[in-house]
């Protein structure tokens, strides 16, 4: 049995408890990288699957979601949070298709 | 360009041979696998894409929503009411083998059935726009789920791609055409060492019919 954790400021994820999601919010990116690791590292019964962190927090956890990448678990999916829409999600799809295929060949057309 | 130093021999030949046979098997079944597997990955990177803007824009119209909420209802009472939470989704995560990648398949249950378990706090206190911001959230989580197994698998298949096509260049580029060259070298050399012998033979047997017959002095 997984659990889902969503991890930022405050604002942004407060709603997600209503949900049933185990949220942590965090004040800084020091404290997000130490909440971050702990939620990702958790193992057995208490693991969670995904992580959805919003965009800000993740804008300056890159290394410790790097290490993610390559793992099963957890799945790490930015979120936009209440500042708006900064694009780095998509940015993380267009790497994987960059990683993949060598070139962008998804994204161009609307750029 | 034999690069490496061989034993023009007709062992290593044979061992070489049979090597190219395995190599080039190998080099057909990779470049298979990463075909398929390139096809399998542009359709979930666009699955990927449309999901990602579906729940951009979702998680955008609920943080308004929750906005809205916020200001009409004290921080507080705010605070209280989505403390204790009823609803509590929980994940069945398996895998599916795709091309030899393990990617996720994740099947989420909430604890209670009931879908009005996520409004967590007494309607009395707070205002409508609480609702409607939770429902509003409440309503992309699927896509949220599907986002994520998708995302990640998307990464997992994009490494191995990165992978298997290496080691198809590899194969294709460098393995192979080293092999062959290889190969040539050792051939050519054995017929040469096969010519070098004939002559020699002809030079002695017409040595040894001179000296039997003194053909020259005739």
């Amino acid at each position: 049995m997984y659990k889902i954790a969503v991890i930022g400021e405050r604002d942004s994820i407060y709603g997600f408890a209503a949900l049933g999601l185990s949220i942590y919010p965090v004040e800084d990116a020091q404290e997000g990288a130490r909440v971050f690791r702990r939620l990702a590292e958790q193992e057995g019964e208490r693991r969670y699957a995904v992580i959805y962190i919003t965009e800000s927090l993740a804008a300056q956890l890159e290394e410790e979601i790097e290490k993610c990448r390559s793992q099963k678990f957890p799945a790490v999916i930015p979120i936009p949070g209440i500042a708006g829409n900064t694009g780095a999600g998509m940015r993380a799809v267009k790497k994987s298709v960059e990683q993949a295929v060598g070139s962008d060949i998804i994204f161009n057309e609307d750029e | 360009m034999a690069s490496t130093h061989v034993n023009p021999t007709r062992m290593e030949l044979t061992r070489l041979k049979k090597k190219l046979v395995t190599a080039v098997r190998g080099h057909k079944l990779l470049k298979d696998k990463r075909d398929e597997l390139m096809r399998q990955f542009l359709e979930m990177v666009k699955e990927n894409k449309a999901l990602r803007e579906r729940v951009e824009k979702g998680i955008e119209a609920a943080n308004r929503n929750f906005l809205l909420a916020r200001a009409s209802t004290p921080g507080a009472v705010l605070d209280v009411a989505l403390m204790a939470p009823k609803q509590e989704v929980t994940l069945e995560a398996g895998m599916k083998n795709v091309m030899s990648v393990e990617i996720p398949v994740l099947k989420a249950k909430t604890r209670t059935a009931d879908p009005n378990d996520i409004y967590s706090y007494g309607f009395a206190f707070t205002s409508g726009d609480l609702d409607m911001a939770v429902k509003s959230l409440s309503d992309v989580l699927p896509d949220m789920l599907r986002l994520a197994e998708v995302e990640k698998s998307c990464q997992l298949m994009a490494a191995e791609i990165e992978k298997t096509r290496r080691r198809v260049n590899a194969l294709e580029h460098v393995m192979i055409p080293e092999m062959q060259e290889n190969i040539r070298y050792i051939t050519m050399k054995l017929d040469e060492n096969e010519r070098s012998t004939q002559i020699r033979l002809m030079k002695v047997k017409d040595m040894m019919l001179e000296e039997a017959h003194h053909y020259s002095q005739k």
